[in-house]
C-alpha cells in the first residue's frame, strides 16, 4: 500500500514555477530518500506535502486520503510530522519546552513520550533546561527531530538533517534515522549527502524541479552518470 | 531627587504594563500596533462609563478606602477589561486577520492600525467630548514619607495593581501551556504551525492579553492624571520607546524599558520643564535605534 503518494505535482512561489510535474511514492515502513543539488525544489516539495504551500496542479495522498492543500496544523494531526532544514527549533524556549510544544496538540499524557525521546537522544537529557538557541548544530538537529517525534508520527519528513554537521555527527544522525525506522516510522528523507542512499530502500533524484531518476538505492549508486551528475562522484 | 525616582517608578509601572501587549503583538504578528494607545484611552473611558453607571448603586458610591475614587470604579475595572479584550480580538479578526491571510506586508498592517487608532479616538470624541474628565473629583490624600517624598495614596494602588498584573502575565507566559505556546509563536511562527498549533487562535489570545493589560494601564493612568481623548495617543510614545528599548517581542525587555523610560522622564524634570518629557522618550528611542537597534533584550 502506498503510504505517501505525490501525483504530478506542479508548484512554486508567486509566478515562479519550481516543481514541474513531480510524482513519487513512499510505502509504509520504508525509508525513501530524495536527492538533488541546491535549488532542485526538494524543500518546495516537502512544503507542498505538508501543506505549508499548496500544489498548483496534481494531488498528494497520505494513507490514501487526498491531503493536497490541507494546512500544516491539520496534517500534523493525521500522523505525519515535518522537520524543516532551518529554523526548526524555538530558540528562546528551553529544550524541555521545545519538546512540550511538539506535544501541544496531544490531549493524552505525553510525559512518557518525552522520556522516550530523551532515551533516543541521551545528549539532550543534560541540556533539558538550556535555551534551545544555545545548543550546538548537532544537538539542535536532534532536538528538532525529537520535537517532531512528540506526536508519535507514523511518517516523518526530514529536510537535510545532515547539513552543516561534522562527519561523525552525520553518521550518528543517520544511525538514529535507521533506528526510528526500525521502530516502524516511515521516513521520507531529503538530502544532498549521498550517504542517505545507503540507508534507503528507494531513492529519487530531483533536479531543476524535475524528477531525473528513481530506483533502488544500490542501482542508483552503481549508475555512473547519476553518480557523476548528482552524487558528487 | 528621591521623590523624582519614586514618581519615575510610578510612571514606569504604567508604561511597563502598557508596553507588554505592544511587544507581544509585535513579536507574534510583526504588527507595530499604532492603535495601542487609543485602545488605552478607550479602556479608561469604558471604566468611566461603568463607574458612572455603578455609582447609582448606593453602597458603591462611597470612597474606596483611603483612595480618591469610589468603589464603583474598582468594580468598573471588570466590564471595562472584558469589553476591551473583546474589542481587541474583534478588531484583529476584522482588520488584521484578513491581511495575514493575504500575506500583506507588515507596513499595510501598520497603516491600518493608524486608521483603527483614528476611528477609536473619533468615537471617544463623539461620545464623551473633548473636555477633561475625572473618575471622581475627590481630594487626593498625600502620604509624607521620609526623605521629603510626597506620595499620593492612589499611587500605591497604581503600583500594586500594575505589578500584580505584570507578575500574573509573566507567570502565565512562563508556566501555562498557552503561555509557552505564545512564546513559541513569537519565536518561530512557521514551526508553531508545523507542530500543529492553531496560530490564529493563539493570536486571538495575544490580543486578549494586550487588551487586558492596556485597559488596566489606561485606568491607572486616568487615576494618576485625568481622562483626555488624546491621553493614549500621547502615551504611545513612551510605550514605543520602552518596547524598542526592550527589543521586539521581549516581555522582560518591555518591563525594563518601561521602568527606564518612566525614571528618565521624571528625573529629567529636575533640570528640564515637564513639557520636555516626550522629548526624553524620543531621545532614548533614537539613541537605542542608533546604537543597539535590536534592543537590550532583543533577538532580531
Amino acid at each position: 500500500m502506498s503510504f505517501l503518494k505525490v501525483e504530478n505535482v506542479t508548484s512554486g512561489y508567486g509566478s515562479m514555477e519550481v516543481l514541474h510535474n513531480v510524482s513519487l511514492e513512499v510505502n509504509q515502513g520504508e525509508i525513501v530518500s530524495l536527492l538533488g543539488p541546491n535549488g532542485a525544489g526538494k524543500t518546495t516539495l516537502l512544503r507542498n506535502i505538508f501543506g505549508v504551500i499548496s500544489p498548483w496542479e496534481g494531488k498528494i495522498y497520505f494513507k490514501e486520503k487526498d491531503i493536497s492543500g490541507t494546512p500544516p496544523e491539520k496534517v500534523a494531526r493525521m500522523g505525519m510530522c515535518y522537520v524543516p532544514q532551518e529554523n526548526n527549533i524555538f530558540p528562546s524556549l528551553t529544550v524541555q519546552e521545545n519538546l512540550e510544544m511538539g506535544a501541544f496538540i496531544r490531549e493524552d499524557d505525553w510525559q512518557p513520550r518525552v522520556k522516550e525521546v530523551y532515551e533516543l537522544f541521551p545528549d539532550l537529557t543534560d541540556r533539558r533546561r538550556s535555551r534551545a538557541g544555545d545548543l550546538s548544530g548537532g544537538m539542535r538537529q536532534m532536538l528538532a527531530i525529537g520535537r517532531a517525534l512528540m506526536l508519535n508520527p507514523e511518517m516523518l519528513l526530514l529536510d537535510e538533517p545532515s547539513t552543516g554537521l561534522a562527519p561523525l555527527l552525520v553518521d550518528h544522525i543517520f544511525e538514529k534515522i535507521k533506528q526510528l525506522n526500525s521502530q516502524g516510522v516511515t521516513i521520507f528523507l531529503v538530502e544532498q549527502n549521498a550517504q542517505a542512499l545507503q540507508c534507503s530502500a528507494k531513492s529519487y533524484i530531483l533536479e531543476g524541479g524535475e524528477k531525473k531518476a528513481e530506483g533502488r538505492a544500490e542501482e542508483l549508486m552503481k549508475d555512473e552518470e547519476i553518480g557523476k551528475l548528482y552524487l558528487g562522484r | 531627587m528621591p521623590e523624582l525616582i519614586v514618581y519615575g517608578i510610578v510612571l514606569g509601572s504604567i508604561i511597563a504594563l502598557g508596553s507588554i501587549g505592544l511587544t507581544l503583538i509585535w513579536g507574534i504578528t510583526d504588527l507595530f500596533n499604532i492603535a495601542h494607545g487609543d485602545q488605552m484611552t478607550a479602556g479608561a473611558y469604558l471604566a468611566l462609563l461603568f463607574a458612572t453607571l455603578f455609582s447609582r448603586i448606593n453602597f458603591l458610591n462611597t470612597r474606596a478606602g483611603p483612595f480618591s475614587f469610589n468603589w464603583s470604579l474598582v468594580l468598573a475595572f471588570i466590564p471595562a477589561i472584558l469589553i476591551s479584550m473583546a474589542l481587541a480580538i474583534v478588531v484583529d479578526r476584522w482588520v488584521y486577520a484578513p491581511m495575514r491571510k493575504g500575506k500583506a506586508h507588515s507596513i499595510a498592517g501598520f497603516i491600518a492600525s493608524i486608521g483603527v487608532a483614528w476611528c477609536l479616538r473619533g468615537l471617544i470624541y463623539i461620545v464623551w467630548g473633548a473636555d477633561f474628565k475625572f473618575y471622581t473629583p475627590g481630594l487626593r490624600q498625600m502620604l509624607f514619607l521620609p526623605m521629603g517624598i510626597k506620595l499620593r495614596v492612589d499611587e500605591i494602588f497604581i503600583m500594586l495593581i500594575s505589578w500584580s498584573a505584570v507578575a500574573a502575565v509573566y507567570l502565565f507566559l512562563l508556566k501555562a501551556k498557552m503561555g509557552k505556546a505564545l512564546r513559541a509563536l513569537a519565536d518561530n511562527p512557521d514551526l508553531a504551525r508545523i507542530a500543529g498549533i492553531n496560530t490564529e487562535m493563539m493570536i486571538a489570545w495575544a490580543w486578549g492579553i494586550a487588551g487586558l493589560l492596556i485597559t488596566i494601564a489606561g485606568i491607572l493612568y486616568g487615576i494618576e492624571t485625568q481622562l483626555r481623548p488624546e491621553m493614549g495617543w500621547i502615551f504611545l510614545l513612551p510605550l514605543f520607546a520602552a518596547v524598542i528599548l526592550g527589543g521586539q517581542g521581549s516581555i522582560t525587555g518591555a518591563l525594563a524599558g518601561g521602568l527606564i523610560l518612566g525614571l528618565a522622564q521624571q528625573i529629567s524634570t529636575a533640570w528640564l520643564r515637564p513639557t520636555y518629557k516626550p522629548a526624553i522618550a524620543f531621545i532614548i528611542m533614537i539613541l537605542v535605534l542608533i546604537f543597539r537597534p535590536k534592543g537590550i533584550f532583543g533577538r532580531r
